[in-house]
């Protein structure tokens, strides 16, 4: 009688190999395209650097401390905090009450899917190619309706007091189509028999809005929350084309000071050093949205 | 019941307004881009008539051509990776159990915490270093790997049932001819959604491209718009609009095809 052998190392461990392969491809292409780049940023945002981007001086954290006093810094991030506030809560609310409107079970009803998702569709860049001319003080859209109205007109894009609410309202309307596709989506997942039993029971729409659709519907809330505050956050073309930081600086978020320091001041440390300060706060919001929602999201 | 014929009349009025004013943008682009000069000062809806003068002009200022021929070829590569390379991580992850897989599964989470543009001056610097600046691969590579597309395409093969699984392994097929023949064929919808959001959000980037192209060679389309309006600044509306709806007609098509897959898709992948 022979012995049974137990199987190898090598063949027990045939899995882990081919495993391995077919995960090959995307961890070699996360490693050097994100993992090491990500370490790079952080080890060059204690440096001074030269024109080619390599390390020259170790400052320490002179770099953070530096940014943290700089007026400019502080006010980019005002900028970007106010402007997460501008598009983030009234983006959702709509793309929100778009998809109730068009989850309705209507003739037709394709039709007007198909439009509010249309943003999806139009880059960043013919949106805002669009929206300039919408801005432009004599022929744009919205000075002729104020002038109809008889109201005082709006330097809209030129106007420190405007151009971020400006850029907020292109953003808000290039982020709807997105938004509303993935809300639809689970707004149609929803169990049509929990609405039935509420309607025997008599219960107004509100109601049921607020008992069953936004509970049910809030796994789905919670992932574009989190989308849509991290987007704000990475905002770059629409400041590129509309404003370019300008002006007066009100537009200049973070992204956009970042390619500024980086690519037409060649200053890579301190643009490292804010990179790095982007890479915390999307860490922190991320973090933050999955403890304070995660207790409070129904999931089915 | 009047009550719903009431109810009825009022959802469908507001679809119509919203969805207008949502539209509105679009829709005076498009007719913009018939208008001449004059036309545009004296701020009418309606182009006196439609004739492609604009058209012209806008293809004879830029290489248009070139730049659509351009992002197309970004757009299908990046397409084309993302699937193969995301469907074959996917396919680990459910498929090929082994130790530490948990851990690599991590690693990939990670990933979508590490915002792309905190990681672009290293990443410019590495292209330049491999001589990629105004190169197709420098384009599209850095994109294959994408979590939420292996994430999206785990959450389909999750529901293929395993007995496929044994039975292909009874029936003699390796493990990529699993892959291959068995599993691919049956999530073509999941891999439909993947590759027309590879391919719209490939179309529509903007900093990449504006990084790493410093001549035509390889410029795109959103690089070409973006020449465009600084060129024609205040002037010429009219070319600019032609050449905006030249640039989103291929994506709104695409998006009007495939509206109810992908938004079945997307919001699949974004749960569970």
């Amino acid at each position: 009688m022979t012995t049974v052998r137990a199987p190898g190392v090598w063949k027990r461990s045939a899995n882990l190999r081919v495993g391995f392969l077919y995960l090959l491809p995307s961890i070699i292409l996360f490693a050097v395209f994100l993992f090491y780049p990500m370490i790079r940023t952080i080890y060059l945002s204690f440096f001074l650097t030269d024109q080619n981007g390599n390390a020259a001086v170790n400052v320490g954290f002179e770099n953070y401390s530096y940014l943290l006093t700089s007026p400019a810094f502080l006010n980019s991030m005002k900028a970007t905090g106010l402007f997460v506030l501008y598009t983030v809560p009234v983006g959702i609310i709509l793309a929100l009450f778009f998809a109730l409107l068009a989850n309705e079970k209507l003739k037709g009803i394709g039709f007007f899917r198909t439009m509010y998702s249309s943003t999806m569709g139009i880059s960043v860049a013919a949106s805002s190619v669009i929206w300039l001319f919408l801005f432009h003080p004599s022929v744009g859209v919205f000075n002729r309706i104020l002038l109809v109205l008889d109201l005082p007109q709006i330097q809209w894009l030129l106007d420190p007091e405007w151009a971020l609410i400006s850029i907020a309202i292109s953003t808000i309307w290039m982020n709807t189509g997105f938004s509303f596709l993935i809300l639809l989506g689970g707004l149609q997942n929803i169990d049509e028999h929990l609405y039935e039993s509420s309607r025997i029971d008599g219960a107004g729409y509100f109601y049921r809005l607020r008992r069953i659709t936004i509970p049910m519907l809030s796994p789905t809330l919670f992932f574009i929350i989190t989308i849509s505050l991290i987007n704000a956050f990475q905002t770059f073309g629409q400041i590129d084309i509309l404003t370019k930081g300008g002006p007066s600086q009100s537009t200049n978020l973070i992204v956009y000071s970042i390619y500024r320091e980086a690519f037409i001041n060649y200053q890579f440390g301190t643009a490292s050093a804010q990179a790095v300060i982007l890479f915390v706060i999307i860490l922190v919001v991320t973090l933050l949205q999955f403890k304070l929602l995660e207790r409070k999201v129904h999931y089915q | 019941m009047r009550d719903s014929t009431l109810k009825k009349v009022w959802i469908y009025f507001l679809l119509t307004v919203t969805s207008f004013l949502v539209f509105f943008p679009v829709l005076y682009a498009f007719m913009i881009s018939f208008m001449s000069g004059p036309e545009i000062l004296q701020g009418r809806f309606f182009p006196e008539a439609f004739n492609f003068d604009n058209y012209a002009k806008v293809f004879d200022r830029l290489p248009l051509l070139k730049y659509l021929l351009n992002s197309f070829i970004v757009s299908l590569t990046v397409m084309i990776g993302q699937l193969a390379v995301c469907s074959l991580a996917a396919y680990a992850f459910v498929f090929i159990p082994f130790k530490g897989r948990e851990f690599v599964f991590f690693l990939f989470i990670s990933t979508m915490m590490i915002p792309w543009e905190a990681t672009m001056i290293p990443n410019f610097f590495t292209i330049q270093k491999i001589d990629w600046l105004n190169t197709y691969q420098g384009m599209s590579l850095p994109f294959f790997a994408l979590a939420f597309g292996t994430f999206l395409l785990r959450q389909h093969f999750k529901t293929i049932p395993k007995e496929l699984q044994e039975a292909s392994q009874i029936a003699g097929l390796s493990r990529f001819a699993f892959f291959w023949k068995v599993i691919l064929p049956v999530s073509k919808t999941s891999l439909v959604t993947l590759g027309a959001y590879g391919f719209l959000t490939t179309w529509n980037m903007y900093l990449w491209p504006l990084l790493i192209t410093t001549n035509s060679s390889v410029r795109t389309v959103q690089i070409g718009l973006k020449q465009l309006q600084s060129q024609e600044m205040s002037t010429d509306w009219g070319v600019v609009m032609a050449g905006v709806i030249v640039v989103i007609i291929p994506t709104l098509l695409l998006l009007f095809i495939g509206q109810k897959q992908l938004q079945k898709g997307l919001s699949q992948g974004a749960l569970k």
